[in-house]
């Protein structure tokens, strides 16, 4: 550590990589729980860089790391108790929490609909339809659909026009 | 080794910079003393210093109480930086404590005198609200240097290093009160100082430990896992 605050830079990483299994060691016989002693390890680290101008070199480094992570791991399990008394983990409960946002009406109309259009649909002409069916549900160009259905793009583009003409009205009535 | 233990390592490997270590506690409130004894220097030019001394010595409680203030200065001044390292226990700002138990004690000596003997000269409310303005007006600079020399520490604990900045300089401020305080305590100049220390303690606490954690935040970059 004194080598480190003189700026050596790899033997501080070397001290760094070494505490690690230190910090471990001390964090769970404070009682940090396994998958918490990672937080404390890296609480640590950033504890050491930061106050490592308090380290008085002519101490030792093991004593004053040591009180370093006991005052740490103790943040911690006050984190992990506040935290428990507030929060409650239950995913069942989440999962099936019902989402007061939804309507549920609406996907039935919406499956009424699409029921309805496609009985319209199939109700028109076979010309009417296969025009409806290229050119709107499909997305195919003029050109595409003309040469799909071996037709001009003027009787393509008639039927369309009269096909949705058809629809608009049954769906008017309500048919 | 976890994958971002080693990287955090890394990352805080390359932010590496020289320090000097700290001097020791001791000397560092040694230095803040000399800061206190140097306004204190300033402030003697001012005052009726035969006068203050002449009161100090009339009564034993009178520089009891002055004692108590000087103790209690020097040793919150001793307890902040020695709670501001963070491998030193917290009951370092018990320490104060036997200091200010004789500095209230004994001015509450001089408050029943005030009872017993009738022709005591008893502050007017003008004047105990000068007492009060005076060490709230000098804690602050006082406070600041403190803080400014706490700044390269790193306390785990900036509430309490902050309320002991605050006793230190209310405590010194209270001393140096003496200069210009030509009347025995009562009890309403007493609870006047009180209020005052406890103002200062409470501000300090409250301001002070941010200022404490804001000279600790930010000064390491980490970048994010995977950019090396």
């Amino acid at each position: 550590m004194a080598a480190a605050q003189t700026g050596d830079r790899v033997a501080y990483e070397t001290l760094l990589r070494d505490c690690v299994s230190f910090i471990v060691s001390v964090a769970r016989r404070q009682g940090v729980p396994s998958d918490r002693t990672d937080d404390v390890v890296q609480e640590v680290l950033l504890t050491v860089h930061r106050a490592r101008a308090t380290y008085d070199p002519r101490r030792s480094f093991n004593v004053w790391l040591g009180v370093i992570v006991e005052r740490r791991a103790i943040d911690m399990l006050r984190q992990i108790h506040r935290r428990g008394a507030r929060e409650v983990h239950s995913p069942l409960a989440y999962e099936s929490h019902a989402d007061e946002a939804v309507d549920l009406s609406a996907g039935i109309e919406h499956k009424e609909k699409v029921d309805r259009i496609g009985a319209a649909l199939a109700e028109l002409p076979r010309r009417q339809r296969e025009a409806v069916h290229h050119l709107m549900l499909d997305e195919k160009s003029l050109a595409d659909a003309a040469e799909l259905t071996g037709r001009s793009k003027g009787s393509l583009k008639v039927n369309l026009h009269r096909a949705l003409n058809a629809l608009r009205l049954k769906m008017d009535r309500g048919d | 080794m976890d994958g971002s233990n080693d990287h955090l390592i890394s990352a805080l490997a390359a932010d590496l910079q020289p320090v000097r270590p700290l001097p020791p506690p001791a000397l560092r409130t040694l230095f803040w003393l000399i800061l206190v004894a140097a306004v204190a220097a300033a402030l003697a030019t001012f005052a009726d210093v035969a006068g203050m001394w002449h009161r100090m010595t009339a009564v034993p409680d009178m520089w009891l109480a002055g004692l108590g203030s000087i103790a209690t200065m020097a040793t919150a001044a001793f307890a902040a930086f020695e709670v501001s390292l963070p491998d030193r226990s917290r009951a370092w700002a018990l320490l104060p404590l036997p200091t200010v138990a004789l500095w209230v004690g004994a001015s509450g000596l001089g408050c029943m005198r005030a009872f017993v003997l009738p022709d005591t000269h008893i502050a007017a409310i003008g004047e105990t609200r000068d007492c009060l303005l005076f060490i709230i007006g000098l804690s602050v600079p006082l406070s600041v240097a403190l803080i400014v020399m706490l700044r390269r520490a790193y306390s785990l604990a900036p509430p309490l290093t902050a309320a002991m900045v605050g006793l230190a300089s209310a405590a010194a401020a209270a001393t140096l009160l003496n200069f210009f305080h030509p009347f025995d305590a009562s009890a309403t100049d007493l609870a006047v100082h009180a209020v005052a220390v406890v103002i200062v303690v409470a501000a300090a606490r409250a301001l002070g430990s941010r200022m404490l954690e804001n000279s600790l935040a930010g000064r390491v970059t980490i970048p994010p896992a995977g950019s090396n």
